[in-house]
């Protein structure tokens, strides 16, 4: 009893021994030399591998910043200028700050705004439905209301509100990995500055027909008037194929071109409300 | 008697209209031809605000290879063009003309007399083919020159003639069958001609005996045509489904009916044919079958491409009060409708006026597994494999489990008793696979 004991652990030992040298040399000799910076920058990424950054995640985001010895053209959109700066003391390099974006939804055709003409009750699937008709509004170009950019979104900042019937972004909870704008299949959903203290002042329709037709099925479409042009002083306003289009980066925030607006088709958000604008400026 | 192996289902046949003949819907006042009505790129038009047209006056010529001549179905001016909203309620460019009038362009016969004979040579078919505008009238709307041109290194031995119609409801082929014989049958011998057959086989599902009985008689007279009589099976009108129950050859996977020897038209497209060589007139109107259970009077229409929808339902004894869906096609494979004010195009078999208590789906619960959608694919798929992948966005998995190879014939989605839309997710799957596979040859 005891002799095979001590033979099968003087057997095993030496093949495990052996094994052991083997592999050592294999590992010495097909060693992957790998700069140990990526460990470090990839630690300091959120590792939500969200994509947002154009890269595959995380880690090739990581392997890119190294490879490329600068920060220029990189940003991590749900990590923000904190990761950017914290990477870029760990590297030594010097950070390139960028202005924190959102995701906004370029349509305002709640079901209010835009009675649905007809009834489908087919897959609940926006890439399915925009293959197949305008939508139950009628607006060939407005949301479907879905949900594809909320199935989309891993950061749970996004909701379908069921009165409106239109998805709802969370401004605490955007990244802007731009996961919804890809889902979209009509591309309203648009990557927009956020905003000093998170106003923000966008155009909410994206439908370029014919002021008549685009008003035939949404009360709240851009018609093309023009009015909204006239009245900005910083020519941030463009007109172009029916549809006004307001450059976040000219936008000074003036609000002059809200209640211009014949259809109240340009949405104002986090502003405080007017009327108390008045009465503080009065007092 | 003969059908095909894998799959099918059978669906109640609500042949309505089968006793109703074919009649001549009268002139609309207004037509709105769209510039695209078939597979492929659209035309251009090359008339112009308030030009002067006669009906079968080419107005839009196609520009692409996989594309078809349009005409005008009427004769009047020309009041817009300008884009109109399809029957999916997308705007696309239409030309508008008000009828003035019914005056024919020249060398267009109309009268009913049959012109049997025809001496063009293979080639000069296939130009006038191209030039009249013909496509598929099955419903894939296929541009039918492109279809008969010759393919390097494949030969038809056999051509075959789809006179199934084995969707519910519809009649127009059916019509056709019985009241168009002749012309039929030459069509098809024109076909024959341009293709350099010599075997003509016409497939007719068994509950038209009327239209087997009639065309079996008028077939004796041609050389080389054949009617055969099918078993009645959805979906036997498809391409494959076809073959396989004609000649008993099964097309490979991702390839043409060409490849086992066989070209596949339907009788509509035989008809058509006939009156494009024979009698020198473009496909400027198509028999439209109109039926529902509600319907006053469900009819079989010879109709003016571009007549509104509307128009057709007036002459059909107007649109019952409790309709709740509108299709245009067939029920399985057609497309629900948003509205009235459509035109009728190249490609449109038929309208279905469904009453409400017809037109909602079932409520959507889980799949239980029970392989009905699989027992019922007429391609041998796992349906509800596909809608799963397909939801789910693995596209690469939908390609190796051969969803291209559906034919969206909607069996899956039609014998779920979870009423899962399976057919709606194998769409969407389709679509982006196709873009994925396009993508990479591209590269």
């Amino acid at each position: 009893m005891n002799e095979i004991t001590i033979i099968s652990v003087i057997s095993l030992g030496s093949i495990g021994l052996v094994a052991a040298v083997i592999l050592f040399l294999v590992a010495s000799r097909f060693k992957v030399l790998e700069d140990p910076r990526i460990d470090v920058v990839a630690d300091l990424l959120p590792g939500a591998n969200c994509g947002g950054c154009g890269l595959a995640g995380c880690r090739a985001f990581a392997e890119a910043i190294v490879k490329a010895e600068s920060l220029s053209g990189l940003n991590c959109p749900p990590g923000g200028n904190d990761t950017m700066q914290k990477i870029a003391t760990a590297l030594g390099l010097e950070a390139t700050e960028a202005e924190p974006m959102i995701a906004v939804l370029r349509c305002n055709g709640s079901r209010q705004n835009s009675p649905p003409k007809v009834n489908y009750d087919g897959a609940m699937t926006c890439a399915f439905v925009h293959s197949l008709f305008s939508g139950e509004g009628g607006c060939p170009q407005g949301c479907l209301g879905c949900g594809d950019c909320v199935v989309a979104c891993t950061f749970d900042a996004m909701y379908m509100d069921q009165i409106t019937g239109l998805p709802v972004i969370s401004n605490e909870k955007c990244v802007a990995c731009g996961a919804c704008v890809k889902a979209c299949p009509r591309y309203i959903i648009e990557m927009r500055k956020k905003g000093k203290k998170d106003r923000r002042i966008y155009v909410s329709c994206i439908n370029r027909e014919k002021g008549g037709i685009a008003r035939k099925n949404c009360s709240a479409a851009c018609i093309g008037c023009g009015k909204c042009v006239k009245e900005c002083q910083f020519d941030a306003i463009a007109l172009e194929n029916n549809l006004a289009y307001i450059d976040f980066n000219k936008c000074t925030l003036c609000r002059k071109c809200v209640p211009v607006c014949p259809t109240e088709a340009i949405t104002e958000l986090n502003f405080p409300a007017r009327k108390a604008k008045a009465e503080t400026n009065q007092a | 008697m003969r059908t095909f192996s894998i799959g099918g289902i059978h669906p109640p046949e609500n042949k309505l209209s089968e006793k109703a003949p074919i009649e001549v819907l009268p002139l609309p006042q207004t037509v709105v031809i769209p510039v695209s009505q078939n597979l492929g790129a659209p035309a251009t038009p090359i008339v112009a605000k308030g030009d002067q047209v006669k009906a079968g006056q080419l107005i839009a010529k196609c520009t692409a290879f996989i594309s078809a001549n349009i005409h005008s179905s009427v004769s009047g001016k020309v009041i817009k063009i300008d884009d109109m909203p399809d029957s999916a309620g997308y705007l696309r460019k239409a030309i508008v003309i008000q009828v003035e009038g019914d005056e024919w362009l020249e060398g267009i016969d109309t009268s009913p007399s049959i012109i049997k004979e025809c001496s063009l040579s293979p080639k000069e078919i296939i130009d006038k083919v191209i030039e009249m505008g013909l496509v598929g009238m099955g419903g894939a709307t296929f541009p039918l020159g492109v279809k008969l041109l010759p393919q390097q290194g494949k030969k038809i031995e056999v051509l075959l003639i789809n006179g199934v119609e084995c969707e519910p409801y519809l009649t127009a082929d059916h019509r056709l069958m019985v009241e168009r014989p002749e012309e039929i049958l030459i069509g098809i011998s024109i076909l024959m001609k341009a293709t350099g057959v010599a075997k003509a086989m016409i497939g007719i599902e068994n509950n038209k005996p009327d239209a087997i009985k009639i065309l079996s008689q008028a077939a004796q007279g041609f050389q080389g045509i054949t009617v055969h009589p099918l078993q009645v099976k959805y979906p036997q009108g498809g391409e494959k489904q076809l073959i396989e129950a004609l000649i008993n050859r099964r097309v490979p996977s991702g390839k043409l009916p060409m490849e086992v020897g066989a070209l596949v038209n339907n009788v509509g497209t035989a008809y058509a044919v006939y009156e494009a060589v024979q009698k020198n007139k473009p496909l400027v109107e198509r028999v439209v079958t109109i039926t529902g259970k509600n319907l006053k009077k469900p009819s079989n229409f010879m109709v003016r491409i571009g007549t509104s929808l509307s128009a057709l339902i007036e002459a059909a004894g107007g649109l019952p009060t409790d309709t709740g869906k509108l299709v245009n096609g067939g029920p399985m494979m057609g497309k629900a409708l948003t509205s009235v004010d459509v035109p009728i195009t190249k490609g449109c078999s038929g309208i279905l006026v469904f009453p409400t208590s017809e037109s909602s789906r079932k409520p959507v619960v889980n799949c239980i597994r029970c392989a009905r959608c699989t027992a019922g694919c007429c391609m041998g798929l796992e349906p509800y494999l596909l809608a799963v992948l397909a939801e789910k966005k693995r596209f690469e998995d939908c390609e190796s489990h051969k969803i291209m190879d559906c034919i969206e014939c909607g069996s899956c989605a039609y014998i779920c008793p979870s009423g899962r839309p399976l057919l709606d997710l194998i769409r969407v799957g389709k679509a982006e696979t196709g873009k994925m596979i396009r993508k990479r040859s591209a590269n």
